[in-house]
Formats: structure tokens, sequence, C-alpha cells
């Protein structure tokens, strides 16, 4: 691993290290509320009040503040939670199956919300709740995925096995994530093409868009924080019957 | 890295691969299937359906919309910019259905190649703009065609 700098490689495996984790998460907690805090103040107020009405769609097109962040988060959380799963089967890292699994839920939380969302604004502006065409249909297999993973997850008693099925699972649905992002540009289908993420300028205008990347980044920050709650009970859960969570467990008492 | 774990990241990306490619082979194949909708070319091509309901997208040409018996039946013309296919539909169109604007309407070709519509829906583009910039634009492309 020479290609790497020492600081980072002592970085990671300080990381990896399930009491350390435990310790510097708490530590950063307060500082990720306080920047996901203001961030969502900013980027909210900037969304529903600053923002001005679309030329067509008038107020409605407000949702894509929640919307397009979720949607976005869908995929970002199932890419982190298939490769930390991959980390790992090949290193047999057990904080990186923590991360894995506790990523599930909340990717599913976001894919449900993106799906809800949208729904509500294709009634009124499409003219449907709901369409099978091709973005729509692989957003909701991507819920599926989610909720096979923590399903099978679930499922199995030793977790050692249940995060190697899991991890596999996890991988082979990565396929369908290139599939979401192209869908709209591979296929005739009813949801518009990518306004923010294609390759020449952006087709939003300024005022529009900068609460939008606030709240893509609020977004990120719920992420983290939500992750390293369900990943600290996580990984006491799994940890329980080793000596730093008893020494921990006898300090606290005391 | 030891060989064990590098076994098990050549497994790992060989596993990718390989769903990878079989994904692929079976968006292939169905691809046709995956299109949410026939062109208007298609139509005038004739390889829509002709006896089943079916999907067309297009554009609304402007100046194409026209309400022949003063009730709910509308006629207006879809392009996808080379062919034109004329569209009948009794009902109440969406909110973002509008001249120059994208939809998508079900139903089936009438002997006459009609396409009779049961449902219309409008297809949003992915331009946001607030309106003033919107008037701007016009104002722009106006006097350039002035010139």
């Amino acid at each position: 691993m020479f290609l790497i700098p020492d600081i980072v490689v002592r970085f990671y495996h300080r990381m990896a290290s399930p009491p350390h984790y435990y310790a510097f998460t708490k530590q950063i907690m307060p500082w990720l509320v306080v920047i996901f805090v203001l961030l969502t103040g900013a980027g909210l107020y900037g969304g529903l009040y600053l923002a001005p009405a679309d030329y067509q769609q008038g107020d409605s097109y407000r949702i894509i503040y929640i919307h397009v962040p979720s949607a976005w988060m869908s995929l970002f959380i199932y890419m982190v939670m298939a490769i930390t799963g991959a980390i790992g089967l090949v290193w047999r890292i057990k904080l990186a199956e923590v991360i894995s699994i506790s990523s599930a839920p909340i990717g599913a939380s976001f894919t449900f919300i993106a799906l809800v969302t949208g729904s509500l604004w294709g009634k009124p502006m499409w003219g449907t709740w709901w369409v099978w065409d091709a973005r729509l249909t692989s957003e909701l297999i991507l819920l599926f995925l989610y909720l096979g993973v923590i399903g099978l997850y679930g499922a199995i008693d030793d977790k050692k096995i249940a995060s190697k099925s899991v991890a596999i699972l996890a991988i082979v649905g990565v396929v369908n994530i290139p599939i979401i992002h192209y869908s709209v540009e591979w296929w005739n289908t009813l949801h518009q093409g990518p306004t923010v993420t294609k390759m020449d300028k952006p087709s939003i205008h300024v005022s529009m868009l900068i609460p939008l990347l606030l709240m893509a980044l609020s977004f990120k920050f719920y992420y983290l924080i939500a992750l390293i709650q369900r990943s600290r009970v996580e990984l006491l859960n799994r940890e329980r019957n080793s000596q730093w969570v008893k020494t921990m467990l006898s300090e606290q008492q005391q | 890295m030891k060989p064990a774990r590098k076994q098990r990241l050549i497994l790992i990306g060989l596993m990718v691969v390989g769903v990878s490619i079989a994904t692929g082979f079976a968006l292939k194949s169905f691809n046709d299937n995956l299109m949410y909708f026939f062109s208007t070319t298609d139509v005038v091509e004739g390889k829509a359906p002709k006896d089943s309901l079916f999907r067309l997208g297009g554009m609304v040409i402007k100046g194409s919309v026209e309400r022949p018996n003063d009730g709910l039946m509308v006629r207006f013309k879809l392009t996808d910019f080379s062919k034109d296919v004329t569209v009948e539909y009794t009902g109440i169109l969406p909110d973002l259905f509008r001249e120059g604007q994208g939809i998508v309407a079900n139903g089936k070709l009438n002997p006459q190649g009609v396409f009779i519509a049961e449902e219309v829906l409008a297809k949003h583009d992915e331009n946001y703009m607030p309106p003033e910039v919107k008037a701007s634009l016009k104002n722009q492309s106006e006097t350039g065609k002035g010139q």
C-alpha cells in the first residue's frame, strides 16, 4: 500500500477499530447536527420562500427540493451499502459490515420518499399518480432491493453469515443503479430528463439551483447522522460480549 | 495484498461484470417493451400496433388545438419534428397540457389514421426558470428573428 500516504492508512486503521469509532462518532455528533440544521434551514428558506415560482408549474415545482435530493440519496446510499459490503466481504472488516447494513433502512426511506413525492407531483402535472415507465419502475425495484437486504439480514440469526449474504445481494443489485440514472436517456419515459447532472450547464435557473444544492447537502448530513446513530447501536449489539463494551458499561455504572 | 483477499476481490469483480453483461443482454432484447411510448414517425411508418391500445408521445403543434363541437372533444396534432399525427381526445386535460408541450396519449388508431386517445398525460421538460426569465428569453428570440 505504498501509494496511499501513511497518515491516511493510520486513520483508516484507527477508524476500523470499533471502540475508536464509537468514541469518535460521539464526539463529532453535535457538530454534524448543527451543520445539518443550518443547511436545512437555509435550503428550505431559499427553496420555499426566496426562489421564484416556475414559469410553467407555478409553486408545484417546489417539491423538487425534497424529491430530487431524496432520489439522489437513494442511489448514493445504495452505492455506499454495496461498496462497504464488498469491503466487508474482501477484508472482513466488522465496521464495514455494520455501516453497510445500517445504511439499508435509511436508503429505503429515501427511496420511499422519492417515490411518494414524485407521485404527488405527478398527479397534477402529468395527470397520473403512477406510470410503468423505465425511471419509475427501476426506482421501485431499488426500493424492493433495499427491502430485500433488510429482510435477508433479519432472517439470518448468525450476523456474520447474514452480512455476507446481504453484501452479495447488494453487489448484485448495483447493476440497477446506472439503469435508474440513464433510464430517461436510454428509453422514452414520461419522467423528464436530467436537469442538474448533465454534461452541459444545468437547465435550471441559478436562484432555484442553489437551494436545491443546499438541500442535497443537508440530506447528506442527515444520512451521516442517521447512519452513525444506527451503526453505533448495531456495533454495540454485535460487540456486546467484547471487552471494550464491558469496560465502558462498568465505567458508566460507577 | 494477501492471496485470499485478492481472490475474493477478483471474485466480486467477476460477479459484477457477469451480472452487468446478463442484464445488458436482457435489456437489449426487451428494448422495445421498455419504451414507454411510440413516436409519431413510428405511427406514420406503420410500426405501431393497428388494433390494440398503445401510447403515443410527441409535441403538440402550436396552433393545432381545436374544439370542433364546442364540447369536451379536443383535436390536436402531435409531432416529433419529422412526421405529424392527429389526435382526438374527450375529457379533462392535465395542467401542463399546452401548445408546444410534450405529451403522452394512450389510445388506438382509427381506420382514418387518427389517434383516438383515452388518456392524455403531460410530459414535463427538464427546464426550470422564473416567469420573468422565460419572458426575457422569449423577447430575445423575437428580436433575434426581427433582425
